[in-house]
């Protein structure tokens, strides 16, 4: 495949990606003004930090003023998750992704381009990647733009049903794998299940999301690396 | 908000979300040779992507009732492998649906 037909392919990829996005980047919008921040603000945080649970943490702090190093501990510990998808990516990325590329890549490597981008048979290249991460980032600031003016026109109804919109996108990307590969079934099913643990036991569940992420994902995937070994290149059966 | 309060703090948040996501995919550029790890990092994105599903779906859409129909409805729709798109629309339909229907009664 040529370059062009590359970045068409991810820019189509990315496209239901930035739609969901719009929606949840619309509640973002909506919470970022009503917390006092300017329409220009809500923006720029969402163009410079591209991330779901880490602008919301943000936000709240940036409202109580909290000290610096808190916010930066907080970020840390919400989207520690992205050094592992960034770690699993690393290994799925062909020549053309030298390191000026990787850095620019990085920056929109959010939980559902990520997920897309490792969903691809083989290697992904820079056009593919660029392509991808083009609907999702303008739909991230579109969505906060759109919901920092004009939220409050929209009644509560909907924003409620579209808070469900990127679950069912997650939901649609681990589906049609683990119905097909047993190992990633188990990967699913023992997931699901330890976050459901960490959500209802009492002290686990205080721990924040992120990080309750990790704490699941982590002996997961190190059980069924254990137990399914993949054969080569990914391609487990 | 004064851009006094908020630049120092949208600097710090900014800067740290870049890092953590840059500083892997810059810094490992070589195949890992160990099968172990390469198996670990193939789990990942499922094992990440459904801890943040479930159970957090459920508190997302206003009710638990109208949650649990995009849930079921998502479920079912992957499951035959739909696109992202149609899933995650569908899904918000199913939920709004189900809201409507639990206010009427």
């Amino acid at each position: 495949m040529n370059n062009n037909s590359n970045f068409s392919k991810g820019f189509k990829d990315g496209v239901p990606i930035g739609l969901g996005y719009l929606s949840v980047a619309f509640t973002f919008g909506i919470m970022a003004v009503r917390g006092g921040l300017s329409v220009v603000q809500a923006v720029l945080i969402s163009m410079t930090n591209v991330t779901s649970a880490g602008q919301l943490a943000g936000l709240e702090l940036m409202i109580s003023a909290a000290p610096l190093f808190e916010m930066a501990l907080t970020q840390l510990v919400i989207n520690l998750r992205y050094a592992l998808m960034s770690l699993s990516l690393s290994q799925k990325m062909d020549a053309s992704m030298t390191v000026p590329r990787r850095m620019f890549f990085a920056f929109c490597n959010t939980d559902e381009v990520f997920a897309v981008a490792s969903g691809q048979p083989g290697t992904v290249g820079i056009s593919y990647l660029t392509g991808l991460m083009t609907a999702p980032y303008f739909g991230w600031a579109l969505g906060t733009l759109l919901g920092a003016a004009a939220g409050s026109l929209l009644p509560e109804l909907i924003l409620n049903a579209l808070g469900v919109a990127i679950y069912g996108m997650f939901i649609a990307i681990i589906i049609p794998p683990a119905k097909k590969s047993r190992s990633v079934r188990a990967a699913v099913i023992l997931a699901a299940l330890l976050a459901c643990v960490m959500r209802y036991t009492p002290y686990l569940r205080n721990i924040s999301g992120g990080f309750a992420v990790i704490l699941c994902a982590v002996p997961v995937s190190a059980f069924c690396a254990k137990m399914f070994p993949i054969r080569e290149e990914g391609d487990e059966q | 908000m004064s851009w006094s309060v908020f630049l120092p703090q949208l600097a710090v948040m900014a800067i740290v979300t870049y890092l953590i996501r840059m500083l892997p995919l810059a810094l490992f550029r070589k195949k890992i040779s160990s099968r172990f790890v390469r198996s670990f990092l193939y789990y990942v994105p499922y094992a990440v992507l459904s801890a943040m599903t479930l159970p957090s779906m459920l508190y997302s859409a206003g009710s638990i009732p109208s949650a649990a129909a995009a849930l079921i409805v998502a479920l079912a729709l992957a499951w035959r492998e739909k696109s992202l798109l149609t899933v995650a629309v569908v899904a918000s339909a199913a939920a709004l649906i189900t809201q409507v229907i639990v206010q009427l009664f």
